[in-house]
């Protein structure tokens, strides 16, 4: 049985806003939400559900030929839109490779980007230092699924197939608080351990998000997502891949390289792109720009495995655009 | 609260069933919170905490009302107040599919659906699949192929099936894979379920509703 609490279903947006008090929590899809309830992660003393607000569902056409994503549209709902198929494919292919077809057709694209940590020791008995202890678990223990990169002070990896797309999308985050509306772009949504290991996103107090926006993407724009899981399906990323080029005349112009699975937040990585730019995408480039991509990388005890995966990832992913 | 007993247990000539017994002293409760009413344009439908609201439910075609606390999942009401136990507790975290029920036509986990997000949606359990006393197409093909060991992931496989079936009548074995791996088998009978989706697929075709 899940803890007790109030439940509340605003019809408008500036209600939920209203309700939202210091210890509500928002219920979008509850995927994410009513486990972590349930496993004592946090509590809440309200619930907030945004599903009777009916303009925070949908797919539509933003302003500049970009695409507006309502944030309580379900992963399904944006995995079968033609749309995002065609211009977004690294969208398409990350809400396509989350969790389950149930939880799919559940999960929103809103709350799949405000996903708590899955570190097992987050959500488990132990008090770490994101729930207000001492220290990070993983750093010394059990840490085959944690992260490589960006860690510091919290080891946990960031668990969104969708995120590191937005970002290689340069999608920007539409957000809605008690002072009003705000838009942030994905890259800069997330927050790093280091910046503050209290919270995984910049959402301050009463804030929701409210959509996703997508710019146009210019001619000759593709994109993919490349997951590597221990199962073929409903399982986290061991390691992954977003990766959205500009290609003109056969050579790379802007391309953008962001890595799943392998550290706190969606992890751009800048050096693997400079590789590429200007050049044809061959098996050459693609396995220089993947060598940068791992550069740097601070595997834990037990699991230097993902460098390697990594680095074939980013690889893979790169050749499918060739 | 009247209406609780599924079909067969209407027909049971027995009196008073167990299940039907222990669904009628859950529905005593009385003096609700108002969320059950249908909810007002501009207006938040509210519960308390730890106190029973009134919520109206669509499950199998039929209109339930009944009380309900915001806490309580859809699966916890469907078994613990409805006496319809098809959607099986597992996991009850949205990790093995046995709760696996049908909203507006597609397949979720009623193990993490609040009963009071369900409001307003027309929800489908094992027992809605049934022609009256005969197994549906799903539930026989899962019968014929012997898609199952142990069972208890049975109902869900079958409505995870459902869902798919709807949503893409003629099936590939890859669609088939990817439409159902959202349902844990611990006995390992995939390649017969599968097969059963294949078949239930052709008895749907042929005329199965």
């Amino acid at each position: 049985m899940l803890p007790n609490f109030n439940y509340v279903r605003p019809a408008t947006l500036s209600d939920a806003v209203r309700q939202l008090t210091p210890n509500a929590r928002v219920h979008a899809g509850g995927t994410d939400l009513l486990g972590c309830l349930r496993d004592g992660v946090f509590t809440a003393d309200t619930l907030v559900s945004l599903s009777a607000i009916e303009e925070l569902r949908g797919i539509r056409p933003a302003l500049d030929g970009g695409v507006a994503i309502g944030a309580m549209t379900t992963l399904t709902t944006v995995a079968s839109d033609s749309r995002i198929a065609e211009r977004y494919p690294a969208l398409s292919r990350g809400v396509t490779a989350a969790a389950s077809p149930q939880l799919r057709n559940q999960g929103t694209i809103g709350g799949n980007i405000c996903q708590r940590p899955r570190c097992w020791y987050y959500r488990g008995e132990f008090q770490c230092a994101r729930k207000g202890g001492e220290k990070c678990y993983a750093a010394e223990g059990e840490n085959q699924f944690h992260c490589v990169f960006g860690g510091e002070v919290c080891f946990y990896v960031h668990p969104s197939d969708a995120a590191p797309a937005l970002v290689a999308l340069e999608a920007m985050v539409r957000i809605v608080g008690p002072s009003g509306a705000r838009s942030v772009a994905a890259d800069a949504f997330f927050v790093l351990p280091s910046k503050d290991y209290t919270r995984e996103t910049v959402l301050g107090p009463g804030e929701i998000v409210t959509g996703i926006v997508l710019p146009a993407q210019p001619r000759g724009t593709y994109g993919t997502y490349r997951k590597v899981r221990a199962r073929g399906a409903w399982d986290f990323a061991l390691a992954g891949a977003a990766v959205v080029a500009t290609i003109a005349e056969g050579r790379v112009g802007r391309v953008r390289i962001v890595l799943s699975g392998v550290a706190p937040i969606p992890w751009r990585v800048p050096e693997a792109e400079r590789v590429l730019v200007g050049q044809r995408l061959s098996a050459k480039s693609a396995a220089k720009a993947a060598a940068a991509a791992v550069e740097g990388a601070e595997p834990l005890a037990q699991n230097a495995y993902k460098v390697d995966m990594l680095r074939g990832a980013v690889e893979e992913a790169l050749l499918e655009l060739a | 609260m009247g209406g609780k007993k599924d079909d067969n247990e209407r027909r049971s000539s027995r009196g008073v069933t167990r299940r039907g017994f222990f669904t009628a002293v859950g529905a005593g409760a009385v003096g609700a919170a108002a969320i059950g009413r249908a909810q007002a344009p501009g207006e938040a439908a509210i519960a308390t905490a730890g106190e029973p609201a009134k919520v109206a439910l669509r499950i199998n075609g039929r209109a339930y009302r009944l009380l309900v606390e915001p806490r309580w999942t859809l699966l916890f009401v469907l078994r613990e107040r409805l006496g319809l136990s098809g959607a099986k507790a597992g996991c009850e975290r949205g990790e093995c599919g046995t709760c696996t029920v049908l909203i507006d036509g597609v397949p979720r986990y009623a193990c993490t659906t609040l009963a009071v997000e369900a409001e307003g949606h027309e929800i489908t359990t094992l027992e809605g699949l049934m022609n009256g006393d005969k197994l549906g197409p799903v539930q026989q093909a899962f019968l014929e192929e012997d898609a199952l060991q142990c069972g208890y992931c049975t109902p869900g496989q079958i409505m995870a099936a459902e869902g798919l079936l709807r949503a893409n009548p003629r099936p590939t074995l890859d669609e088939i894979r990817t439409g159902m791996s959202g349902n844990l088998c611990r006995c390992g009978a995939y390649t017969h379920i599968f097969k059963a989706v294949q078949k239930a697929s052709e008895l749907k075709k042929a005329g199965g509703r």
